[in-house]
């Protein structure tokens, strides 16, 4: 019998090696897997590269893995944020690397990854100095950018609800990045409110089909997270 | 000479935005625009985080961590609203999907060039989110900014001297003195503001201007 779901966070995570690469889903706090990510940081793996949107907000979440000095790299689009003072400090101490993508980049080069897709060009950041180095081509009477797939090792992202084949259904904004993270890497742990019998999903409503998905674990709630950040 | 203020500037923008435009407004002072969209004029707003329909903010204490805008504020999800993943929603944006698109700027070129990401000082942590994306794949970048900067100098010049975000991408500029249109000639000035004269106007504008044969006073 398939069964995806794990009895705990730890038990999730326990495989994660130093130096992996690992997606991390949200957008802010929308989708952020806040008790997987505390499962990481507890578990201790180190040399980390990160994929997110941000670098960490308040003391919370991923700000908490880099502020436990976890993480060598990150990959993002807006990692300057009013509270993201611990990515802050490490990067001006050159404790942290960067690789700054726009966002759209950042999702296709995600979606990629998981589709099989070798590179891509794309518009975006053409004449600018994301740019700068990277192949361009005149495509009709349009200039592009080559850009290559991210891979990662784990992705750990956030839904609603999972059967024990791992399909998922999201809620409202908080989907973001986490049905082309599933997509793109080798284990994709997955923490969610609620689990449920399989076929109590309807096809039409999973999101993500359980194709992508190695691992899930319900967790329980956080009360008003990021609201003490 | 009477200036318009943010909110003003704002509406001008939305006197522009027709029934049935998906548009996504920018961080920051393009939010404003929603506000001042004529009540029974359906327009669909954006969020690049993966929102189609956003409504107005929630009331205190109805705010949802889940649903929020891409300068994770809060907000509300109109009949008809939909939610998709971040390729999807960037699909829509790089696609060319959008119909108008309404970012802030340090500076614009006279040939449509968009500096409104990074400053340029050495010390800064670069951040660039979606702009680069909004920038080259709206069907219409609306541009809405001071005229000129604090120091006053002109925000409107020959080439940009911040960082690019895209490279002749804007197609019209809302500023508190006049609207003007990026055209493949130059520069034209479309309205000013009333008590303002072509040639002051001028003088507070680091690139040449023409005047629209249709220009008038707002």
């Amino acid at each position: 019998m398939i069964d995806k779901i794990v009895p705990t966070q730890q038990a999730a995570l326990a495989d994660v090696p130093d130096g992996a690469t690992v997606m991390i889903g949200g957008f802010g706090n929308a989708g952020m897997p806040a008790q997987l990510i505390d499962a990481l940081i507890e578990q201790g793996a180190k040399q980390l590269t990160i994929v997110n949107n941000n670098a960490g907000n308040g003391d919370t979440g991923l700000a908490a893995l880099i502020k436990a000095r976890r993480v060598r790299k990150i990959i993002c689009s807006f990692p300057r944020q009013a509270d993201s003072w611990h990515f802050d400090g490490q990067y001006r101490a050159g404790e942290i690397e960067l690789e700054l993508v726009p966002q759209g980049t950042l999702a296709e080069r995600i979606r990629a990854a998981g589709a099989g897709i070798g590179a891509f060009y794309t518009p975006t950041a053409y004449g600018t100095r994301l740019a700068e180095g990277k192949e361009t081509r005149r495509i009709g009477a349009r200039d592009y950018v080559l850009e290559y797939p991210i891979h990662a090792d784990y992705a750990l992202i956030k839904a609603d609800r999972a059967d024990r084949w791992g399909n998922l259904s999201y809620r409202k904004s908080a989907r973001n990045f986490g049905p082309i993270m599933a997509s793109a890497a080798r284990c994709t742990v997955v923490q969610v409110r609620e689990t449920v019998e399989l076929g109590a999903l309807y096809p039409e409503e999973i999101v993500t089909p359980g194709i992508f998905v190695q691992r899930v674990v319900r967790v329980a709630p956080r009360a008003a997270l990021g609201k003490a950040a | 000479m009477k200036t318009l203020d943010r909110n003003q500037i704002a509406a001008r923008v939305a006197r522009d935005i027709p029934e049935g435009a998906y548009v996504n407004l920018g961080i920051g002072l393009p939010t404003l625009v929603a506000n001042h969209i004529p009540k029974g004029r359906e327009v669909i707003l954006h969020s690049e985080n993966g929102v189609l329909g956003i409504g107005p903010r929630p009331a205190p204490g109805q705010e949802d961590e889940d649903l929020i805008n891409a300068g994770k504020e809060p907000v509300t999800l109109l009949p008809g609203g939909a939610y998709f993943h971040h390729a999807d929603s960037f699909a829509m944006i790089r696609g060319g999907h959008i119909d108008f698109c309404v970012l802030g700027a340090f500076q614009v070129s006279a040939t449509g060039d968009l500096a409104n990401w990074h400053t340029g000082e050495p010390d800064a942590i670069p951040a660039v989110g979606g702009a680069m994306d909004l920038a080259l794949g709206a069907k219409k970048v609306l541009v809405m900014m001071e005229h000129v900067t604090k120091g006053g100098a002109s925000k409107i010049v020959e080439r940009c001297t911040y960082p690019l975000t895209g490279v002749a991408c804007v197609h019209r500029i809302y500023t508190d003195l006049a609207v003007i249109d990026v055209a493949p000639d130059g520069l034209r000035v479309v309205e000013m503001v009333e008590g303002l004269s072509f040639e002051d106007l001028q003088r507070q504008t680091a690139a040449p201007l023409k005047l629209a044969a249709a220009a008038k006073a707002a």
